[in-house]
């Protein structure tokens, strides 16, 4: 018996080795004391954030940057952040906002309004590489300083009289001025590390974009600041910032885990080593909970809907499209395969944006009538490519395909001959833009609190990608009286236009099919308080505390 | 001898060009693209093609791949556009491999370790309970998806008991320092003992996970040729010559069983690159294959191209490894 004399000791030191990974396991416990960590679905792609498009890089910044509006939390109103407020002119163009006194950056460098124009100005500046970076940018403010002939951009100018105030005169009157200096990428960042980390050294190489000092060491006025990125761990570390203007954070430290998979994610909630993490599945809600986590259901400010590819003369009768959205029991999807808290939607935007038309009646789930239409249209035998995304769930449509299958199975119903296509996220949204498919699913969660971020998204030119409605009569119309709306300085009255264009996109028009709202979770372990959820998915960690610290 | 191996290095380039190539081109006629995934669903076909020009993904394929050469001329391969954003892919190739190694080096060390000694006791005690249930066990390493048996360690070893840490490479809060990127290593020479263990820790179920399927393998080889061995002419003579079964065990019958063992073995190093894919992107350890899953699923093709091209490059080294042994144990090859 030899053999089992010499594996004996190799199984005791096996036991001895797991018991004492069992120790040294207990004594560190992942995150205790004041550090609060949170599971990242992915890594940073910048700490420069006026040059970010994704969640995980906002969500990081938002903790270290301070903008001079926010969102106030748990909504999607706006609040004073940096400014303390703000005023316009008569002509809706020029703004005056009055700033704090009380903030530095955390390099010690004073926030003012020089600081204020300091940043616009480099916004607005940027080389050709930056431009086609800075997507925010592009999105809200249109062009840039270099080339503004060509392509006007919404921002003119910056004054700053004296220290605490900064006037920002704009092109043309606009609902989204100054709401949408609430987003994350126009952070206020200390002019002097800008230009000492040159700030605007972005460069292309190959397919991506290298960034300078800049983006590395960000310096914020923030409740946070960044102590460390471990790109060979995947963490990112930020420190409490002890000078923070507001109300301290209540954690130490604040830790992002870098774990792409979703059941890992949920694994290490489990296993008390993360705090929370964002988007559980909905599938996992009630199995969360029921282990003692904390799933947070924010009010959905997104929306999913059905498009059409108007480009397609089929579609061109109204009646056909009628009968497209007769055709969809939309109450059903909602109930067997949304999350709780979903709703059926009326209109191509959430009930809490101004403008959003109460009175409008939802399509009924009518086959019947769908068959009629499609008749009365000639177009019984509609012949359709009908497309979804795979590899992919986005917080307005959980799981793609079962979605889909749903719909396909409602178009069938009356009649309607659906050639089923898919294809991977980036690629869906590559083709959808090129018009490759007859209909397809996608939706939108909203930037901010404002009809156009959601219409002018959709119906608007140039940007009427997924809808293609330059192609229909009515579709330029409808793009210049959106933007016409856009630019009603007067709240009372845009809040009615957009209204009664609600309540015309859904009965002359009908360019596609608002399906419905989603409210994407973010879930905590039992012991970690004070977050709220935001509906803007803009979470700010500063008053949240594992174990009530 | 020389002749030959720079004969077969001169090959070596011309694979690694076509090679390269054919990954370039391959890559760019897969849908979606690095521009969609920057974008997201808010690109106006204006912002689109202007980040397309940046690109330069707007100029013919031959031309980028010229581009491609060009850049990598002067050390530039590209930088990540998610998997670590605005690193050169080089360098991420560098940061992520020790990873990959420490990793894959510790399953090869289980599956050696457990799969040699317990093929040898089963072929040594053919048809008893323990043969049997070990073969039960191979067989299940072999047929249960790696994803699935990673899930059930991660669910019985660090959810549930707590033992084990769920995934990563360090528990964050350790603050160890990395000098190497190899975390054992870099544990044990700055005397961060508890850094270097708490980085042994998070090596073990992805190291059983992965190490799964070699075991099963160098199990069932052992034991066959074992086996096979325990059947010679020259076993039977030794155990007549009255030799001790110590001497007969470990001289004439484990050394000649281990031939084929060592070649598959050898084999084995390619399939846990392979399965280094899964494992460590389902376990978030941040090695060569998390890179890798993570820059498909976002199309960063900088990283995408540097991982395969890299790996490829691995493969043609160790065949010409392999073929130069083969040149050296048997001259005849070098002619052919």
């Amino acid at each position: 018996m030899r053999i089992s004399r010499r594996i004996l000791p190799a199984v005791a030191a096996g036991a001895l080795a797991l018991s004492l990974a069992a120790c040294a396991q207990s004594e560190r416990g992942g995150a205790g004391g004041s550090t609060l960590t949170f599971g990242a679905a992915g890594a940073p792609s910048t700490f420069d954030p006026f040059y970010a498009t994704d969640g995980e890089t906002f969500r990081i910044s938002r903790q270290i940057f301070d903008t001079l509006i926010d969102s106030k939390p748990g909504t999607s109103e706006i609040e004073p952040a940096l400014a303390e407020s703000w005023e316009p002119d008569e002509s809706g163009t020029k703004w005056t906002f009055k700033l704090r006194d009380d903030v530095t950056f955390i390099d010690g460098e004073p926030f003012n309004g020089e600081a204020v124009c300091a940043n616009l100005e480099r916004m607005y500046d940027q080389g050709a590489d930056g431009q086609t970076a800075a997507e925010y940018w592009g999105s809200f403010f249109g062009g840039f300083k270099n080339d503004a002939e060509k392509d006007p951009s919404l921002y003119k100018g910056c004054e700053a009289p004296d220290e605490t105030t900064a006037v920002i005169t704009i092109d043309r009157a606009t609902a989204s001025f100054p709401t949408l200096l609430s987003q994350t990428s126009f952070s206020m960042q200390s002019p002097k590390a800008m230009e000492e980390g040159d700030a605007n050294g972005i460069k292309a190489a190959g397919e991506g974009f290298t960034f300078p000092e800049n983006a590395k060491n960000p310096v914020g006025t923030g409740a946070f600041k960044l102590e460390k990125y471990d790109e060979a761990n995947g963490t990112v570390t930020l420190v409490r910032n002890d000078d923070y203007w507001g109300e301290a954070a209540k954690s130490e430290k604040l830790v992002f885990r870098i774990i792409p998979d979703e059941s890992t994610r949920r694994q290490e909630l489990e296993a008390g080593s993360i705090n929370g993490y964002d988007l559980p599945n909905p599938v996992d809600w009630n199995s969360l909970e029921e282990n003692g986590n904390q799933v947070e259901i924010r009010d959905p400010f997104n929306i999913l809907y059905l498009g059409l590819n108007l480009k397609d003369k089929k579609f061109h009768d109204l009646k056909v499209r009628q009968a497209i959205y007769h055709a969809l029991n939309r109450e059903e999807l909602v109930k067997s395969q949304l999350p709780e808290g979903a709703t059926v939607a009326t209109q191509f935007m959430p009930d809490t944006v101004a403008g959003y038309n109460k009175d409008l009646e939802p399509y009924a789930y009518d086959p019947e009538k769908s068959k009629q239409l499609l008749k009365e249209a000639g177009a019984e035998g509609l012949e359709m490519t009908f497309a979804f995304p795979t590899e992919v769930s986005r917080p307005y449509m959980p799981d793609p395909s079962t979605i889909y299958d749903a719909l396909r199975a409602d178009l069938e119903a009356v009649g309607i001959t659906v050639k089923a296509v898919s294809a991977p996220w980036t690629a869906y949204t590559d083709n959808v833009t090129a018009g490759k498919y007859d209909a397809h699913i996608l939706g939108w969660t909203g930037d901010f609190n404002d009809a156009y971020n959601f219409l002018g998204s959709f119906f608007t030119e140039p940007v009427a990608n997924d809808f293609k409605t330059s192609n229909i009569s009515w579709g330029k119309k409808l793009s210049d009286d959106l933007k016409a709306a856009d630019s009603i300085v007067d709240e009372a009255e845009r809040t009615k236009r957009y209204e009664e264009l609600n309540e015309q996109i859904m009965t002359e028009y009908l360019p596609g099919f608002p399906i419905s709202h989603s409210p994407p979770a973010i879930v905590v372990d039992a012991d970690t308080k004070g977050l709220v959820p935001s509906p803007l998915t803009a979470e700010d960690f500063a008053p949240v505390s594992v174990g009530g610290e | 001898m020389l002749r030959f191996v720079l004969r077969r290095l001169l090959q070596m380039v011309g694979v690694m060009v076509v090679l390269s190539f054919l990954i370039f081109a391959w890559l760019r006629a897969l849908p979606g693209g690095p521009v969609s995934a920057i974008l997201g669903e808010r690109a106006t076909p204006a912002t689109r093609a202007a980040l397309e020009k940046t690109f330069g993904l707007d100029k013919p394929i031959w031309e980028q791949y010229l581009l491609f050469l060009g850049r990598i001329v002067h050390g530039d391969f590209g930088a990540s556009i998610r998997v670590q954003a605005g690193t050169d892919a080089l360098e991420i190739f560098f940061d992520r491999l020790p990873g990959t190694i420490e990793l894959t080096t510790f399953a090869l060390v289980i599956a050696i370790s457990i799969g040699v000694p317990l093929g040898y006791l089963a072929a040594r005690r053919r048809a008893t309970f323990l043969d049997n249930s070990s073969i039960v066990v191979s067989l299940v390493g072999v047929a249960v998806p790696v994803f699935f048996l990673a899930f059930l360690l991660k669910y019985v070893f660090a959810v549930q008991l707590g033992w084990l840490p769920v995934s990563g490479r360090q528990t964050p809060t350790i603050d160890a320092t990395h000098i190497t990127n190899f975390f054992i290593f870099d544990g044990l020479i700055t005397g961060e003992y508890d850094a270097a263990w708490d980085a042994f820790l998070h090596l073990i179920l992805p190291g059983i996970a992965l190490s799964s399927i070699p075991f099963a393998i160098i199990f069932r080889i052992t034991r066959a040729s074992v086996l096979e061995v325990l059947d010679e002419d020259y076993v039977r003579t030794a155990e007549a010559k009255g030799l001790t079964a110590r001497v007969i065990r470990g001289r004439h019958v484990l050394r000649n069983a281990m031939l084929p063992v060592t070649t598959v073995i050898g084999l084995q190093v390619g399939s846990l690159l392979a399965g280094a894919v899964l494992t460590e992107r389902v376990f978030s350890f941040r090695g060569v294959g998390d890179a890798l899953a993570v820059a498909s699923t976002e199309r960063d093709y900088a990283v995408l191209q540097m991982l395969i091209i890299a790996a490829a490059a691995v493969y043609v080294v160790v065949n010409l490894l392999v073929d130069v042994a083969y040149a050296i144990i048997d001259p005849r090859v070098r002619t052919r």
